[in-house]
């Protein structure tokens, strides 16, 4: 198996998107997750659902609609335009925010469960010891969910990694912009290039099944820590 | 305003809580009910943990909430301490994080000597670099005292605080509570629905049912209180408070003079104040003692009795006079000095000696628990 400049340039615009979407999911992700884990607004219902589209939405659909609003005609694209960036379709802050679309369920939910499973006491602890809630929030609330953490950012960076459908809508599949380690591969097989299509598979294969294992025993170890 | 003033109402689905209280700033008011009657509701108003609680609470001279005037602060500027029914210590953090976590943010003084003074009053210097699943259960609950305490509160709240552990680690924690009563200034709300923590560390007891405060005053008053015969514990009783007099040590027996219920003082020179014989278990002459007596223990008689083996007989006025659920049975309230005594007795006795209100007679206490 070798690969080929093009392909390790892939794999390195493939890690760097997943990176970053990661960090800034995680920024999203934890006021998203903290509101829906605590509050009692009508609201809860029709923003759960919403922020679990990506889940059932086909990444097609999702990239199709992202296009039209990052395009130049699009809310987005105007606003860009207006602000000097110029258009994010077909670049790599296109693509950023388009990750972070397509894989805001699987940062947020593993947050709403641990928020969920940590309940108001510790928040309330940390009330009577004279902490404000921001405060709490960050030497109490985020340290107690870290293993929600850790399982948002795994699964996020993971499935941003593995996504297809919304980088090719807005991508474009442009070398060392958005060529992605997914949309390469599409690109071997079209070319009938399997043997390369093959190694960057295989290299796909077993990141994959790593991120999983390690995911199991992060779980196991929690649920002992928990006994 | 020298006391505590609780002036709340909540309404919520289930219940009303209404309760205006004036409690003593001294001391711990042990809130008792049975669950459900709104305990842990109004510890958490007090501490400004119920958002939708309305009214007025105000600690010696320090007002943390009064609607009327729009004041109502956060718990985080409140000065209290909590304790709550489970354990509550931060998973994250060790014991020593745990006890300065509030610590560092409570803007009082001379913390350093104030942390170790907690430290040695709970008995928890061993722990200090524990992580907290290291810990027993009674262990949890002297270091979450520890922690409250730390912040030098103006008032500490106990919900149930010994409710978790089993009756041998309570025994262990019992004596650091009565330990914390006698040394500190601050004064406690403490809920339970324990007999024995009502009879050992109350000084004033709130009954509450339904959300309202049923009866509220000195514990000894309100356990005697014959309109609410408070069944604490197997049976309704008297508590008294007194000091060991003298001891014979031939008999292993203290003599105990009992105070004036309400405040605690000795009577001096006051000759209708009694004294009552007790087992001895190692007391100390001067040392302070709770005596619980319940009312199936006292009978009365019309004249000091002879020949007889009760070693207590005290002399006392029926106070008054109330039935009992079953029709043989009435309940008696007898002053004795300036202490009151229950007795239960049946309704053929009272027939027989003649006994009204005013009566004077005799009671014969048959037995007396030593609680402190």
């Amino acid at each position: 198996m070798h690969l080929t400049s093009e392909d390790l340039a892939a794999i390195l615009l493939t890690l760097q998107l997943a990176s970053v979407t990661t960090v800034l999911l995680l920024v999203l992700a934890t006021p998203i997750a903290w509101w829906l884990a605590h509050t009692q607004s009508k609201w809860r219902a029709p923003i759960a659902a919403l922020v679990a589209l990506p889940l059932v939405l086909p990444p097609t659909v999702l990239g199709f609609y992202l296009l039209i609003a990052l395009g130049p005609l699009g809310p987005v694209g105007q606003f860009t335009h207006w602000a000097g960036w110029g258009s994010l379709a077909f670049s790599f802050s296109g693509l950023v925010l388009g990750s972070m679309i397509y894989s805001l369920p699987f940062a947020v939910q593993p947050l709403v469960n641990a928020f969920e499973a940590m309940g108001s006491r510790p928040m309330e602890v940390a009330a009577t010891l004279r902490a404000n809630k921001l405060d709490a929030f960050f030497t109490v609330a985020i340290p107690l969910a870290k293993p929600g953490f850790v399982m948002a950012a795994m699964l996020s960076f993971a499935h941003t990694v593995g996504e297809f459908g919304v980088v090719l809508m807005i991508g474009g599949n442009i070398p060392d912009k958005t060529r992605v380690v997914s949309t390469q591969i599409y690109g071997h097989v079209e070319a009938m290039e399997y043997a390369q299509a093959h190694g960057l598979a295989g290299v796909m294969l077993v990141f994959s099944f790593l991120v999983l294992l390690v995911l199991s025993w992060t779980n196991r170890r929690k649920a002992q820590t928990v006994t | 305003m020298n006391a505590i003033r609780l002036q709340l109402d909540l309404a919520r689905s289930s219940f009303n809580l209404k309760v205006d209280l004036h409690l003593p700033v001294q001391g711990i008011s042990v809130i008792y009910g049975p669950s459900g009657s709104g305990k842990t509701t109004l510890l958490r108003c007090v501490a400004g943990l119920e958002t939708q609680a309305r009214g007025r609470v105000q600690v010696g001279s320090d007002v943390w909430q009064d609607d009327s005037l729009g004041v109502s602060l956060p718990t985080s500027i409140r000065p209290l301490g909590y304790v709550f029914q489970e354990a509550s210590l931060f998973a994250h953090l060790d014991v020593a994080a745990n006890l300065t976590y509030g610590l560092k943010r409570s803007k009082a003084p001379n913390q350093e000597v104030v942390l170790d003074e907690v430290i040695n009053l709970l008995g928890i210097g061993d722990l200090l670099q524990r992580s907290t699943n290291q810990l027993s259960g009674g262990e949890r609950q002297r270091v979450a005292i520890a922690r409250a305490l730390a912040t030098q509160p103006k008032l500490l709240l106990l919900d149930e605080p010994l409710a978790s552990l089993d009756s041998a680690r309570k025994q262990d924690i019992l004596p650091w509570l009565e330990k914390l009563r006698d040394e500190l200034k601050i004064p406690m709300l403490y809920i339970t629905h324990a007999a024995d923590e009502v009879v050992r560390l109350a000084d004033t007891l709130v009954v509450m049912e339904s959300g309202q405060v049923r009866a509220v005053g000195p514990v000894s008053e309100v356990l005697s209180n014959i309109d609410l015969p408070l069944v604490v514990g197997d049976d309704v009783g008297a508590l008294i408070e007194g000091h060991v007099q003298a001891l014979d040590e031939q008999w292993h027996l203290a003599q105990v003079r009992i105070s004036k219920a309400s405040s605690g003082m000795a009577v001096e020179g006051n000759p209708t104040v009694a004294s009552i014989w007790v087992r001895d278990s190692g007391l100390q002459i001067g040392q302070p003692v709770r005596l619980r007596v319940l009312a199936r223990d006292v009978s009365i008689t019309l004249e000091e009795a002879q020949n007889t083996s009760i070693q207590n007989h005290l002399p006392c006025v029926v106070e008054s006079i109330h039935a009992e659920s079953h029709p043989s049975q009435v309940l008696l309230r007898l002053r004795c000095g300036e202490v009151f005594l229950l007795a239960r007795v049946t309704a053929r006795g009272v027939h027989d000696l003649g006994l009204q209100v005013g009566t004077q007679a005799w009671a014969q206490v048959k037995s007396v628990a030593l609680v402190k």
